[in-house]
Protein backbone atom coordinates (compact mmCIF):
# COMPACT_ATOMS: atom_id res chain seq x y z
CA UNK A 1 0.00 0.00 0.00
CA UNK A 2 1.40 3.36 -0.96
CA UNK A 3 0.63 6.82 0.36
CA UNK A 4 -1.84 7.70 -2.43
CA UNK A 5 -4.11 4.75 -1.74
CA UNK A 6 -3.84 5.57 1.95
CA UNK A 7 -4.97 9.10 1.21
CA UNK A 8 -7.70 7.90 -1.16
CA UNK A 9 -9.12 5.45 1.33
CA UNK A 10 -9.10 8.10 4.02
CA UNK A 11 -10.84 10.59 1.78
CA UNK A 12 -13.35 8.20 0.26
CA UNK A 13 -14.40 6.66 3.57
CA UNK A 14 -14.56 10.05 5.16
CA UNK A 15 -16.61 11.34 2.25
CA UNK A 16 -19.05 8.42 2.38
CA UNK A 17 -19.43 8.78 6.12
CA UNK A 18 -19.97 12.51 5.83
CA UNK A 19 -22.53 12.05 3.06
CA UNK A 20 -24.56 9.54 5.04
CA UNK A 21 -24.33 11.44 8.29
CA UNK A 22 -25.65 14.54 6.54
CA UNK A 23 -28.43 12.46 5.00
CA UNK A 24 -29.38 11.01 8.37
CA UNK A 25 -29.19 14.38 10.06
CA UNK A 26 -31.53 15.75 7.42
CA UNK A 27 -33.89 12.80 7.78
CA UNK A 28 -33.80 13.17 11.54
CA UNK A 29 -35.02 16.73 11.14
CA UNK A 30 -37.71 15.79 8.65
CA UNK A 31 -38.89 12.59 10.28
CA UNK A 32 -38.65 13.76 13.85
CA UNK A 33 -41.20 12.14 16.13
CA UNK A 34 -42.36 13.95 19.22
CA UNK A 35 -41.46 11.75 22.13
CA UNK A 36 -42.16 12.06 25.78
CA UNK A 37 -39.30 14.31 26.93
CA UNK A 38 -39.15 12.27 30.13
CA UNK A 39 -37.78 9.30 28.20
CA UNK A 40 -34.48 10.87 27.25
CA UNK A 41 -34.15 12.50 30.68
CA UNK A 42 -34.66 9.15 32.40
CA UNK A 43 -32.36 7.39 29.96
CA UNK A 44 -29.59 9.79 30.94
CA UNK A 45 -29.94 8.80 34.59
CA UNK A 46 -29.90 5.09 33.93
CA UNK A 47 -26.54 3.31 34.10
CA UNK A 48 -26.46 2.71 30.35
CA UNK A 49 -25.01 -0.73 30.87
CA UNK A 50 -27.77 -2.36 28.77
CA UNK A 51 -27.45 -5.42 30.98
CA UNK A 52 -31.06 -6.50 30.45
CA UNK A 53 -31.70 -7.38 34.09
CA UNK A 54 -34.85 -5.23 34.09
CA UNK A 55 -36.34 -7.49 31.43
CA UNK A 56 -36.09 -4.94 28.62
CA UNK A 57 -33.72 -5.01 25.68
CA UNK A 58 -31.71 -2.05 26.91
CA UNK A 59 -31.67 1.02 29.09
CA UNK A 60 -33.55 3.05 26.48
CA UNK A 61 -36.41 0.59 26.33
CA UNK A 62 -36.46 0.50 30.12
CA UNK A 63 -36.62 4.30 30.18
CA UNK A 64 -39.63 4.18 27.86
CA UNK A 65 -41.30 1.63 30.11
CA UNK A 66 -40.58 3.78 33.16
CA UNK A 67 -41.97 6.89 31.52
CA UNK A 68 -45.03 4.92 30.49
CA UNK A 69 -45.48 3.63 34.02
CA UNK A 70 -45.08 0.04 32.84
CA UNK A 71 -42.09 -0.72 35.00
CA UNK A 72 -40.45 0.41 38.21
CA UNK A 73 -36.97 1.68 38.82
CA UNK A 74 -36.53 -1.00 41.47
CA UNK A 75 -36.34 -3.48 38.59
CA UNK A 76 -32.93 -2.03 37.75
CA UNK A 77 -30.36 -3.68 40.01
CA UNK A 78 -27.47 -1.50 38.87
CA UNK A 79 -28.98 1.95 39.33
CA UNK A 80 -27.45 3.98 42.18
CA UNK A 81 -29.65 5.53 44.90
CA UNK A 82 -28.89 9.07 43.70
CA UNK A 83 -29.93 8.20 40.15
CA UNK A 84 -33.12 6.68 41.51
CA UNK A 85 -33.92 9.91 43.31
CA UNK A 86 -33.23 11.85 40.13
CA UNK A 87 -35.59 9.62 38.14
CA UNK A 88 -38.22 9.89 40.82
CA UNK A 89 -37.90 13.67 40.58
CA UNK A 90 -38.33 13.52 36.79
CA UNK A 91 -41.39 11.37 37.18
CA UNK A 92 -42.70 13.62 39.93
CA UNK A 93 -43.10 10.92 42.54
CA UNK A 94 -41.58 10.44 45.97
CA UNK A 95 -38.78 8.00 46.25
CA UNK A 96 -39.32 5.20 48.65
CA UNK A 97 -36.28 3.11 49.27
CA UNK A 98 -37.62 -0.13 50.60
CA UNK A 99 -35.99 -1.75 53.55
CA UNK A 100 -33.57 -4.45 52.56
CA UNK A 101 -34.95 -7.94 52.88
CA UNK A 102 -33.00 -11.06 53.66
CA UNK A 103 -33.83 -14.71 53.53
CA UNK A 104 -34.55 -16.47 56.81
CA UNK A 105 -34.53 -20.24 57.12
CA UNK A 106 -37.46 -21.23 59.31
CA UNK A 107 -36.06 -24.52 60.50
CA UNK A 108 -33.47 -25.59 63.01
CA UNK A 109 -33.84 -29.28 62.33
CA UNK A 110 -30.30 -30.17 61.38
CA UNK A 111 -29.12 -33.77 61.39
CA UNK A 112 -28.15 -33.35 65.07
CA UNK A 113 -31.66 -32.68 66.30
CA UNK A 114 -34.08 -33.97 63.68
CA UNK A 115 -35.34 -37.50 63.82
CA UNK A 116 -34.29 -39.57 60.85
CA UNK A 117 -37.08 -41.68 59.45
CA UNK A 118 -35.30 -43.39 56.57
CA UNK A 119 -32.20 -43.34 54.45
CA UNK A 120 -32.52 -41.41 51.20
CA UNK A 121 -30.27 -42.53 48.37
CA UNK A 122 -32.00 -40.82 45.46
CA UNK A 123 -31.12 -37.71 43.49
CA UNK A 124 -29.41 -35.17 45.74
CA UNK A 125 -32.08 -32.55 45.43
CA UNK A 126 -34.74 -31.39 47.85
CA UNK A 127 -37.20 -31.13 44.98
CA UNK A 128 -36.68 -34.75 43.97
CA UNK A 129 -36.68 -36.03 47.54
CA UNK A 130 -39.86 -34.15 48.28
CA UNK A 131 -41.57 -35.86 45.36
CA UNK A 132 -40.64 -39.36 46.48
CA UNK A 133 -40.86 -39.53 50.22
CA UNK A 134 -39.89 -36.19 51.66
CA UNK A 135 -36.26 -37.11 52.27
CA UNK A 136 -34.65 -38.51 55.37
CA UNK A 137 -36.04 -36.33 58.11
CA UNK A 138 -39.22 -37.25 59.86
CA UNK A 139 -40.59 -33.70 60.02
CA UNK A 140 -42.90 -33.10 57.10
CA UNK A 141 -42.71 -29.31 57.48
CA UNK A 142 -39.00 -28.68 57.85
CA UNK A 143 -35.84 -28.51 55.83
CA UNK A 144 -35.00 -31.58 53.72
CA UNK A 145 -31.32 -30.72 53.84
CA UNK A 146 -30.19 -31.49 50.29
CA UNK A 147 -29.27 -27.92 49.43
CA UNK A 148 -31.50 -26.77 46.57
CA UNK A 149 -31.39 -23.31 48.11
CA UNK A 150 -27.59 -23.29 48.10
CA UNK A 151 -27.53 -24.35 44.46
CA UNK A 152 -29.77 -21.51 43.25
CA UNK A 153 -28.09 -18.73 45.23
CA UNK A 154 -26.26 -16.46 42.82
CA UNK A 155 -24.59 -14.48 45.56
CA UNK A 156 -22.89 -17.17 47.62
CA UNK A 157 -25.05 -16.08 50.54
CA UNK A 158 -26.44 -19.39 51.72
CA UNK A 159 -24.46 -22.43 52.84
CA UNK A 160 -25.08 -25.80 54.42
CA UNK A 161 -23.67 -26.15 57.91
CA UNK A 162 -22.22 -29.38 59.32
CA UNK A 163 -25.71 -30.62 60.13
CA UNK A 164 -27.00 -30.12 56.60
CA UNK A 165 -29.01 -27.08 57.51
CA UNK A 166 -28.83 -23.98 55.32
CA UNK A 167 -27.41 -20.85 56.94
CA UNK A 168 -27.99 -17.44 55.37
CA UNK A 169 -25.19 -14.90 55.32
CA UNK A 170 -27.30 -11.84 56.14
CA UNK A 171 -24.61 -9.47 54.89
CA UNK A 172 -24.40 -11.09 51.46
CA UNK A 173 -28.08 -11.86 50.94
CA UNK A 174 -29.70 -9.60 48.36
CA UNK A 175 -33.24 -10.75 49.00
CA UNK A 176 -33.64 -11.95 45.41
CA UNK A 177 -35.91 -14.76 46.56
CA UNK A 178 -34.33 -17.52 44.48
CA UNK A 179 -34.00 -19.76 47.51
CA UNK A 180 -37.57 -19.01 48.57
CA UNK A 181 -38.89 -20.40 45.30
CA UNK A 182 -36.39 -23.26 45.25
CA UNK A 183 -37.39 -24.66 48.63
CA UNK A 184 -40.10 -27.28 48.07
CA UNK A 185 -41.16 -27.05 51.70
CA UNK A 186 -41.49 -23.27 51.82
CA UNK A 187 -39.12 -23.13 54.77
CA UNK A 188 -37.32 -19.99 53.60
CA UNK A 189 -39.01 -16.58 53.80
CA UNK A 190 -37.90 -13.05 53.06
CA UNK A 191 -37.96 -10.73 56.06
CA UNK A 192 -36.93 -7.10 56.48
CA UNK A 193 -33.46 -6.78 57.92
CA UNK A 194 -34.90 -5.10 61.04
CA UNK A 195 -36.65 -8.31 62.06
CA UNK A 196 -34.48 -10.18 64.51
CA UNK A 197 -36.69 -12.32 66.70
CA UNK A 198 -37.96 -15.44 64.99
CA UNK A 199 -39.66 -18.69 65.82
CA UNK A 200 -37.57 -20.86 63.56
CA UNK A 201 -40.02 -23.65 62.99
CA UNK A 202 -42.81 -24.44 60.56
CA UNK A 203 -44.16 -27.54 62.24
CA UNK A 204 -47.90 -27.39 62.84
CA UNK A 205 -48.22 -30.87 64.30
CA UNK A 206 -49.59 -31.11 67.79
CA UNK A 207 -46.89 -30.90 70.46
CA UNK A 208 -46.72 -34.61 71.08
CA UNK A 209 -45.85 -35.39 67.46
CA UNK A 210 -43.72 -32.29 66.94
CA UNK A 211 -41.52 -33.34 69.86
CA UNK A 212 -40.90 -36.76 68.38
CA UNK A 213 -39.79 -35.48 64.96
CA UNK A 214 -37.42 -32.74 66.09
CA UNK A 215 -35.80 -31.54 69.29
CA UNK A 216 -36.05 -27.92 68.16
CA UNK A 217 -39.66 -27.95 66.98
CA UNK A 218 -42.20 -25.45 68.22
CA UNK A 219 -44.66 -27.58 70.08
CA UNK A 220 -47.26 -24.90 70.51
CA UNK A 221 -46.92 -25.15 74.28
CA UNK A 222 -48.11 -21.55 74.83
CA UNK A 223 -45.28 -20.80 77.29
CA UNK A 224 -44.07 -17.88 75.21
CA UNK A 225 -47.54 -16.46 74.80
CA UNK A 226 -48.09 -16.61 78.53
CA UNK A 227 -44.68 -15.17 79.38
CA UNK A 228 -45.37 -12.01 77.40
CA UNK A 229 -49.07 -11.85 78.23
CA UNK A 230 -50.00 -12.36 74.61
CA UNK A 231 -48.12 -9.20 73.58
CA UNK A 232 -45.83 -10.27 70.79
CA UNK A 233 -46.33 -13.99 70.55
CA UNK A 234 -49.41 -15.81 69.45
CA UNK A 235 -49.79 -19.53 68.97
CA UNK A 236 -51.74 -20.29 65.83
CA UNK A 237 -52.23 -23.89 64.68
CA UNK A 238 -49.69 -25.21 67.18
CA UNK A 239 -47.07 -22.78 65.99
CA UNK A 240 -45.93 -19.60 67.70
CA UNK A 241 -45.98 -16.49 65.53
CA UNK A 242 -43.95 -13.37 66.34
CA UNK A 243 -45.40 -9.89 66.14
CA UNK A 244 -42.36 -8.24 64.56
CA UNK A 245 -43.56 -4.72 65.27
CA UNK A 246 -42.83 -5.25 68.97
CA UNK A 247 -39.34 -6.70 68.62
CA UNK A 248 -37.38 -4.44 66.34
CA UNK A 249 -35.53 -2.28 68.85
CA UNK A 250 -34.35 -4.38 71.77
CA UNK A 251 -32.45 -7.46 70.83
CA UNK A 252 -33.27 -9.37 73.96
CA UNK A 253 -35.12 -12.61 73.83
CA UNK A 254 -38.61 -11.80 75.07
CA UNK A 255 -38.67 -15.08 76.85
CA UNK A 256 -36.09 -17.63 77.83
CA UNK A 257 -38.84 -20.05 78.52
CA UNK A 258 -39.08 -21.81 75.17
CA UNK A 259 -38.43 -25.44 76.10
CA UNK A 260 -37.20 -26.40 72.63
CA UNK A 261 -35.20 -23.21 71.95
CA UNK A 262 -37.27 -22.56 68.85
CA UNK A 263 -37.26 -18.81 69.50
CA UNK A 264 -34.01 -17.30 68.25
CA UNK A 265 -32.39 -13.93 67.64
CA UNK A 266 -30.84 -13.61 64.20
CA UNK A 267 -28.37 -10.93 63.17
CA UNK A 268 -27.64 -7.76 65.13
CA UNK A 269 -28.93 -4.22 65.37
CA UNK A 270 -26.15 -2.65 63.34
CA UNK A 271 -26.83 -4.45 60.08
CA UNK A 272 -28.41 -2.53 57.29
CA UNK B 1 -35.20 -12.41 -19.58
CA UNK B 2 -31.86 -12.24 -17.84
CA UNK B 3 -33.33 -9.88 -15.24
CA UNK B 4 -36.21 -12.24 -14.50
CA UNK B 5 -33.78 -15.11 -14.12
CA UNK B 6 -31.67 -13.10 -11.68
CA UNK B 7 -34.78 -12.19 -9.74
CA UNK B 8 -36.07 -15.77 -9.49
CA UNK B 9 -32.63 -17.11 -8.75
CA UNK B 10 -32.17 -14.68 -5.86
CA UNK B 11 -35.67 -15.12 -4.51
CA UNK B 12 -36.13 -18.86 -4.68
CA UNK B 13 -33.27 -20.92 -5.96
CA UNK B 14 -30.55 -19.22 -3.96
CA UNK B 15 -32.88 -18.08 -1.20
CA UNK B 16 -30.71 -16.39 1.38
CA UNK B 17 -32.32 -17.90 4.44
CA UNK B 18 -33.21 -21.39 3.33
CA UNK B 19 -30.41 -22.17 0.91
CA UNK B 20 -27.47 -19.97 1.89
CA UNK B 21 -28.38 -19.89 5.60
CA UNK B 22 -27.79 -16.18 5.92
CA UNK B 23 -29.97 -14.01 8.13
CA UNK B 24 -31.18 -16.80 10.40
CA UNK B 25 -31.48 -14.48 13.41
CA UNK B 26 -34.44 -12.37 12.23
CA UNK B 27 -35.81 -15.48 10.50
CA UNK B 28 -36.26 -17.12 13.91
CA UNK B 29 -36.81 -13.89 15.82
CA UNK B 30 -39.56 -12.18 13.84
CA UNK B 31 -41.44 -15.18 12.47
CA UNK B 32 -43.85 -15.56 15.36
CA UNK B 33 -46.65 -13.52 13.84
CA UNK B 34 -47.58 -13.25 10.20
CA UNK B 35 -48.20 -9.50 10.39
CA UNK B 36 -44.84 -8.52 11.78
CA UNK B 37 -43.13 -11.06 9.50
CA UNK B 38 -44.58 -9.31 6.46
CA UNK B 39 -43.51 -5.87 7.64
CA UNK B 40 -40.07 -7.11 8.62
CA UNK B 41 -39.76 -8.68 5.19
CA UNK B 42 -40.79 -5.44 3.53
CA UNK B 43 -38.35 -3.39 5.58
CA UNK B 44 -35.56 -5.83 4.76
CA UNK B 45 -36.50 -5.85 1.07
CA UNK B 46 -36.35 -2.09 1.00
CA UNK B 47 -32.97 -2.04 2.71
CA UNK B 48 -31.68 -4.76 0.37
CA UNK B 49 -32.79 -2.98 -2.79
CA UNK B 50 -31.34 0.36 -1.77
CA UNK B 51 -28.18 -1.29 -0.52
CA UNK B 52 -27.76 -3.17 -3.78
CA UNK B 53 -27.96 0.06 -5.77
CA UNK B 54 -25.70 2.03 -3.45
CA UNK B 55 -23.21 -0.78 -3.04
CA UNK B 56 -22.92 -1.16 -6.79
CA UNK B 57 -22.34 2.57 -7.30
CA UNK B 58 -19.90 2.68 -4.43
CA UNK B 59 -18.00 -0.32 -5.67
CA UNK B 60 -17.86 0.76 -9.29
CA UNK B 61 -17.01 4.43 -8.93
CA UNK B 62 -15.16 4.66 -5.66
CA UNK B 63 -13.69 1.33 -4.66
CA UNK B 64 -12.72 -0.03 -8.07
CA UNK B 65 -12.04 3.39 -9.52
CA UNK B 66 -9.57 4.22 -6.78
CA UNK B 67 -8.27 0.64 -6.36
CA UNK B 68 -9.61 0.44 -2.82
CA UNK B 69 -11.28 -2.99 -3.05
CA UNK B 70 -9.96 -3.88 0.39
CA UNK B 71 -12.43 -1.39 1.85
CA UNK B 72 -15.43 -3.32 0.51
CA UNK B 73 -16.71 -4.74 3.77
CA UNK B 74 -16.24 -1.56 5.78
CA UNK B 75 -17.85 0.71 3.23
CA UNK B 76 -20.75 -1.68 2.59
CA UNK B 77 -21.47 -1.87 6.30
CA UNK B 78 -21.45 1.91 6.40
CA UNK B 79 -24.04 2.00 3.61
CA UNK B 80 -26.21 -0.67 5.21
CA UNK B 81 -26.13 0.97 8.63
CA UNK B 82 -27.14 4.33 7.19
CA UNK B 83 -29.98 2.88 5.14
CA UNK B 84 -31.26 0.94 8.15
CA UNK B 85 -31.14 4.09 10.22
CA UNK B 86 -33.23 5.89 7.62
CA UNK B 87 -35.73 3.03 7.45
CA UNK B 88 -35.98 2.98 11.22
CA UNK B 89 -36.72 6.70 11.37
CA UNK B 90 -39.24 6.34 8.60
CA UNK B 91 -41.10 3.46 10.24
CA UNK B 92 -41.08 5.23 13.58
CA UNK B 93 -42.62 8.25 11.95
CA UNK B 94 -45.17 6.36 9.90
CA UNK B 95 -46.26 3.58 12.23
CA UNK B 96 -45.41 3.53 15.93
CA UNK B 97 -47.13 0.14 16.53
CA UNK B 98 -45.12 -1.46 13.75
CA UNK B 99 -41.97 0.11 15.19
CA UNK B 100 -42.73 -1.50 18.53
CA UNK B 101 -43.67 -4.84 16.98
CA UNK B 102 -40.37 -5.09 15.12
CA UNK B 103 -38.53 -3.93 18.22
CA UNK B 104 -34.86 -4.66 18.42
CA UNK B 105 -34.90 -6.57 15.12
CA UNK B 106 -35.35 -3.38 13.16
CA UNK B 107 -31.95 -1.84 14.06
CA UNK B 108 -30.57 -5.36 13.89
CA UNK B 109 -31.17 -5.39 10.14
CA UNK B 110 -27.80 -3.64 10.17
CA UNK B 111 -26.12 -6.78 11.34
CA UNK B 112 -28.24 -9.06 9.19
CA UNK B 113 -25.59 -11.01 7.32
CA UNK B 114 -27.96 -11.55 4.38
CA UNK B 115 -27.62 -7.88 3.49
CA UNK B 116 -23.84 -7.75 3.70
CA UNK B 117 -23.85 -11.06 1.83
CA UNK B 118 -25.97 -9.45 -0.88
CA UNK B 119 -23.54 -6.55 -1.30
CA UNK B 120 -20.53 -8.85 -1.47
CA UNK B 121 -22.27 -11.31 -3.82
CA UNK B 122 -23.26 -8.71 -6.34
CA UNK B 123 -19.67 -7.56 -6.61
CA UNK B 124 -18.52 -11.15 -6.92
CA UNK B 125 -21.08 -11.92 -9.63
CA UNK B 126 -20.16 -8.76 -11.55
CA UNK B 127 -23.71 -7.63 -12.20
CA UNK B 128 -24.43 -4.32 -13.87
CA UNK B 129 -26.47 -1.60 -12.15
CA UNK B 130 -29.95 -2.75 -13.22
CA UNK B 131 -29.08 -6.39 -12.56
CA UNK B 132 -27.86 -5.45 -9.11
CA UNK B 133 -31.13 -3.76 -8.25
CA UNK B 134 -33.09 -6.79 -9.43
CA UNK B 135 -30.74 -9.03 -7.50
CA UNK B 136 -31.27 -6.98 -4.32
CA UNK B 137 -35.01 -6.83 -4.76
CA UNK B 138 -35.19 -10.56 -5.50
CA UNK B 139 -33.14 -11.35 -2.42
CA UNK B 140 -35.48 -9.24 -0.33
CA UNK B 141 -38.52 -10.97 -1.78
CA UNK B 142 -36.89 -14.33 -1.06
CA UNK B 143 -36.21 -13.28 2.51
CA UNK B 144 -39.80 -12.11 2.90
CA UNK B 145 -41.06 -15.35 1.40
CA UNK B 146 -39.05 -17.44 3.86
CA UNK B 147 -40.24 -15.28 6.76
CA UNK B 148 -43.89 -15.52 5.70
CA UNK B 149 -43.80 -19.28 5.19
CA UNK B 150 -42.15 -19.70 8.56
CA UNK B 151 -44.59 -17.37 10.32
CA UNK B 152 -47.54 -19.22 8.80
CA UNK B 153 -46.21 -22.55 10.00
CA UNK B 154 -45.38 -21.20 13.44
CA UNK B 155 -48.86 -19.80 13.90
CA UNK B 156 -50.19 -23.29 13.20
CA UNK B 157 -47.55 -24.79 15.48
CA UNK B 158 -49.01 -22.82 18.38
CA UNK B 159 -52.02 -25.12 18.15
CA UNK B 160 -50.06 -28.31 17.62
CA UNK B 161 -49.24 -30.77 20.35
CA UNK B 162 -45.49 -30.32 20.37
CA UNK B 163 -43.53 -32.51 22.82
CA UNK B 164 -42.44 -30.46 25.83
CA UNK B 165 -38.65 -30.42 25.15
CA UNK B 166 -39.20 -29.33 21.54
CA UNK B 167 -41.40 -26.34 22.30
CA UNK B 168 -40.19 -22.94 21.10
CA UNK B 169 -36.84 -22.65 19.36
CA UNK B 170 -36.10 -26.39 18.82
CA UNK B 171 -39.26 -27.13 16.82
CA UNK B 172 -38.72 -23.91 14.88
CA UNK B 173 -35.25 -25.00 13.87
CA UNK B 174 -36.55 -28.43 12.86
CA UNK B 175 -39.26 -26.83 10.74
CA UNK B 176 -36.65 -24.51 9.23
CA UNK B 177 -34.52 -27.49 8.25
CA UNK B 178 -37.52 -29.17 6.58
CA UNK B 179 -38.16 -25.96 4.66
CA UNK B 180 -34.51 -25.82 3.64
CA UNK B 181 -34.78 -29.39 2.37
CA UNK B 182 -37.84 -28.43 0.34
CA UNK B 183 -36.03 -25.44 -1.16
CA UNK B 184 -33.12 -27.67 -2.12
CA UNK B 185 -35.51 -29.14 -4.66
CA UNK B 186 -35.22 -25.93 -6.68
CA UNK B 187 -31.47 -26.18 -7.03
CA UNK B 188 -30.18 -26.60 -10.53
CA UNK B 189 -33.27 -25.23 -12.25
CA UNK B 190 -31.40 -22.23 -13.59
Amino acid sequence: MNSTSFLYSLLSMGGIALFFSLLIALANKKLHVEEDPKISLIAECLPGANCGNCGYAGCNNFAEALAGGKSQISNCPVCSPSAREEIARIMGVDVKIGERKVAVVFCQGGDNVATKKAEYRGVKSCFAANLVSGGERACSYGCIGLGDCVAVCLFDAIHMDENNLPVVDRAKCTGCGNCVTACPRGVIELHPISHHVFVLCKNRDVGRIARTVCKRACTGCLLCEKAVNGQGFKVIDNLAVVDHALYTKELVLPTEKCPTKAIVILGNKDEQ
Amino acid sequence: MNLILIFISAAIINNYVLVSFLGICPFIGVSKKLGSAVSMGMATTFVMTITAALAWLLNKYILVGLHLEFLQIVSFILVIASVVQLVEMFIKKVSQPLYEALGIFLPLITTNCAILGLALFLVMKQYNFIESIFFGFGSGVGFTLALIIMAGIREELELADVPEPFKGAPITLIVASCLALAFMGFSGII
